[in-house]
């Protein structure tokens, strides 16, 4: 309980620095007068820092129930394939019908994510099943081979600007208002997920105590494929790759809170939004008033964190 | 042996020869330098695998699994970042390679002397730790790069993935020199790789210097990987199927047959695959994707298969 | 009451359980025995509805486990299976709450926190409430399971090898508390692999080999030298303790 308060008490000073830091001067003591300051603060900064917290919880979420379906700590979407395919996804509705209006395009997308999901949770049932790290491996490497062929077609279609710099390097720079509305139904699916919280959280005790319970397994492993489909390809149709916020955040609350998803899934929501918010600042701030991408920072602290996660021994009481 | 030596013979004949058309002397001294600069890397990358899965124990470990082509370019993009843009692109191309070669090696014996030390028992967690490594270096070099130039974006994307079309003509001699030294000098620890491959106690209670014979290994995989990587980018997978290729071809372990054999499967792999794409389907730079594409799916059914003892 | 009717199973072609046809008491502690491949747990996996029924018909109460409802049937039996390891990082009275869960499908009422108090003092869990189920020993884990299906407070309790890691004073002790559920009315199925256990405790005892069911009734009619001789294939020594049969298999 007490780091839910802690967290929620940083969220507030990093959206208001997130709202007051940027590339342009914003003249705050006029802001109501000045027309040019206001539609700055109303076009880019506040839709920013909503896109930025609403990406970070969604992306939390999605991440921890993705550790449910596959009773594995160290997945998420960025990392077995989810977001490739979702990749795949977005090219082929580029390529194949460029005008399709953006609905149709969100509605690829999530099939991508949901088709290298489902490839990506048939494969791990082939795996002996006390060999742990395996399955984020297997992960890592079909997310590879996906991303193989992201930019085997993104070559041939001459698009690899577009899947370099748009779609495999989330960043939250291109954020205006009307841009990336996209991000409240990530924020819808992830909710969904607490709607059903004591469900994910049966499903990981393991396929027959959770039948023993009544539960409809199938059922839930089926929400859980929709909601982190939903939540990877919206990030990505709006701001692109945004990597490891679903893997460290769920796994250091999962650390001091346990499982118990109830209770834990608004510290990992309200944990990711205050992570990505964090990294958004120093993104914005390293060489201000250029911008590196979100993506490269996470990619860093994210592969970092992970380590740790692999290498420190685990917590004896 | 002798097959592949000749099937590798044919394969770059017709590279050199095949519709070559008009003006054959121009034609024939590009293709010479581009089949050259496919030979270096593809020995390079078969020798420098074979070497680190003696090492490593396992022969589902590569060295750019674990990371080491990413951690080059790190090297590379953190000197021009240190040394500047315009201070380190003036310096001579030879000294500029030799500079980041020695980086490379010190850096590597450090890092992977140290994995390979201590967590040689979980290979699960070691391979996940070397991918994970690969990852970081990545991101640390794209985000050194934007540091340093904010619309770098255009050299990171060209450094994160390979084209074997496309090599550097001037850095050929260099690194082809430093190819053929690592390869040798491999070559002629053949026997003392064949009792580092039977394990580390049998191994040091036939006397051999296990940990001098580590670092050694590991200083030679860094020089052949840099050649490699500074030629044609990273290669993730392909050390991966000429191993295994190999070692299956070649019913042996010892390091006399199977490092030239593996040397001599890297480079017709290479030239035959570049020859098909380039002449027959008419894609450029195809192949260096299709290499990750293939050599994934082979590790992802090594893994599938429970190979990963 | 249990009724098995025919019930066959196969895995690819080979035959796990061949014409099986029980009926399970009541308000009693079946044993389900025999030697490894027997088939035992595959029984009771397909009674627990764990594993489709492929052929023939299974009933519990009446409820028929194919066509009644999973939601309904977790109110009518609970089941243990035999590996428990802990995925999820719990702490032990989160997860005897979950076995609330058929109940109340995520609205706790105080009956059910009620419950769950009393199932955890039940298995001696109450110091242990907070830890976190990856801390806790072998033993300790298995007992949050078995509270956690008391917490499910059904008419049936099917348990596969629940004494596997429990220690002897623990063991015992939880044949005693089944006891006393059979005594409350409940009725259990175990599937023990030391007969003893099922001589001292169980009212019914179903003997298998090689998918089939090779003797049923009492412990007294059940446990004989000349059934357990076919059973294990070995000579084995019966003698009497207290009333109830004592199997004389170590010497």
């Amino acid at each position: 309980m007490r780091l839910a308060l802690i967290l929620g008490a940083a969220l507030l000073p990093l959206s208001l620095a997130s709202v007051m830091i940027g590339a342009a001067s914003v003249d705050w003591a006029n802001i109501a007068s000045d027309p040019q300051a206001f539609l700055i603060v109303t076009a880019s900064r506040v839709p920013r820092t909503v896109a930025v917290i609403l990406t970070g919880a969604a992306l939390a979420v999605a991440g921890v129930v993705m550790q449910q379906i596959v009773r594995n700590r160290f997945v998420e979407p960025g990392t077995v394939g989810t977001a490739e395919g979702a990749a795949l996804g977005l090219l082929a509705v580029t390529v194949l019908a460029p005008a399709a209006p953006i609905w149709a395009k969100m509605l690829v997308a999530s099939l991508g994510a949901l088709a290298a999901t489902a490839v990506f949770l048939a494969l791990i049932r082939r795996l002996p099943p006390r060999e742990v790290l395996l399955v984020p491996l297997v992960g890592l490497v079909l997310a590879g081979v996906l991303q193989a062929g992201v930019t085997f077609i993104g070559w041939q279609t001459d698009l690899l600007q577009y899947v370099g710099i748009w779609l495999m390097t989330g960043e939250f720079s291109g954020v205006i208002a009307g841009r990336y509305e996209l991000l409240w139904i990530a924020a819808a699916a992830a909710a969904l997920a607490w709607f059903a919280a004591d469900q994910f959280a049966i499903l990981g005790l393991g396929r027959e105590a959770a039948t023993g319970l009544g539960l409809n397994h199938e059922g839930v492993m089926r929400l859980g494929l929709l909601v982190v489909s939903v939540v990877t390809a919206m990030v990505m149709v709006s701001v692109g790759m945004v990597p490891f916020v679903g893997l460290v955040v769920p796994n250091i609350v999962a650390r001091v809170m346990g499982d118990n998803l109830r209770a834990s899934l608004p510290v990992v929501a309200t944990g990711g939004a205050a992570l990505v918010l964090a990294c958004d600042l120093l993104a914005r701030l390293v060489r201000y008033p250029y911008e590196v991408p979100v993506g490269t920072v996470l990619g860093i602290l994210g592969s970092v964190l992970f380590l740790w996660l692999l290498h420190r021994a685990p917590s004896r009481g | 042996m002798a097959v592949f030596a000749l099937v590798l013979l044919a394969a770059s004949a017709a590279y050199l020869l095949w519709g070559i058309g008009g003006n054959w002397r121009f034609v024939l001294g590009l293709r010479a330098g581009k089949l050259a600069g496919m030979l270096v890397v593809g020995t390079s990358i078969a020798v420098a695998t074979i070497l680190f899965q003696t090492v490593s124990q396992n022969r589902i470990l590569t060295p750019a699994i674990m990371g080491f082509d990413a951690l080059y370019v790190l090297l590379q993009t953190a000197l021009v970042a240190g040394l500047g843009v315009t201070g380190f692109a003036m310096l001579p191309v030879g000294a500029k390679f030799a500079a980041e070669v020695a980086v490379m090696a010190l850096a590597a014996m450090a890092l992977f002397g140290l994995l390979l030390g201590r967590g040689a028992q979980d290979v699960a967690r070691m391979i996940l730790t070397g991918v994970i490594l690969g990852i970081l270096f990545r991101s640390l070099a794209g985000f050194l790069a934007r540091v340093m130039d904010p619309n770098a974006f255009a050299i990171v994307q060209a450094e994160s993935f390979a084209s074997f079309s496309r090599i550097d003509g001037a850095l050929l001699p260099w690194a082809a020199g430093a190819a053929a030294l690592a390869v040798t000098a491999a070559f002629r620890l053949s026997s003392r790789l064949d009792v580092m491959a039977l394990g580390r106690p049998v191994a040091v209670s036939l006397g051999l210097r296990y940990e001098a014979m580590t670092f050694a290994a590991l200083a030679l995989v860094a020089v052949l990987v840099s050649v490699s990587t500074a030629l044609v980018g990273p290669v993730t997978f392909f050390g991966l199927i000429v191993s295994g290729l190999a070692h299956s071809l070649i019913c042996s372990a010892r390091h006399t047959l199977l490092l030239p054999a593996a040397a001599l499967i890297g480079g017709a792999i290479l030239v035959i695959g570049q020859l098909v794409f380039e002449r027959v389907l008419g894609l450029q730079s195809a192949l260096s994707v299709v290499v990750e594409f293939t050599g994934g799916l082979f590790f992802l059914w090594l893994l599938l298969k429970g190979r990963i003892r | 009451m249990i009724r098995i009717d025919n019930v066959s199973h196969r895995i690819g072609p080979a035959p796990i359980l061949q014409d099986i046809d029980l009926t399970l008491p009541p308000s009693s502690v079946t044993a389900l025995i025999g030697p490894n491949g027997a088939g035992k747990s595959t029984l009771l996996n397909l009674i627990g509805r764990l594993i489709p029924l492929q052929v023939g018909r299974i009933s519990v109460d009446g409820h028929d486990v194919t066509a009644t409802p999973s939601r309904q049937l977790a109110k009518v039996m609970a089941i243990l299976g035999q590996t428990n390891h802990a995925g999820s990082r719990l702490r032990v009275r989160e997860l005897v709450a979950f076995g609330r869960w058929p109940h109340h499908l995520g609205r706790a009422r105080p009956e059910d926190h009620a419950a769950v108090e009393a199932a955890l003092a039940q298995f001696d869990l109450a110091p242990l409430a907070e830890r976190f189920l990856d801390e806790i020993s072998g033993g300790q884990r298995q007992r949050a399971f078995l509270a956690m299906c008391i917490a499910q407070d059904t008419d049936w309790l099917l348990l596969d090898e629940p004494l596997n890691n429990l220690d002897m004073a623990h063991a015992r002790a939880l044949m005693a508390r089944l006891h006393g559920l059979r005594a409350a009315g409940r009725g259990i199925v175990v599937v023990v692999h030391e007969v003893n256990y099922a001589a001292a405790w169980a009212d019914h005892v179903v003997a298998l080999k090689g998918g089939r069911v090779v003797a049923e009734g009492t412990p007294h009619q059940v446990l004989t030298p000349e059934v357990l001789g076919q059973l294990y294939d070995m000579e084995i020594r019966v003698t009497e303790l207290d009333g109830r049969p004592l199997i004389l298999h170590h010497v």
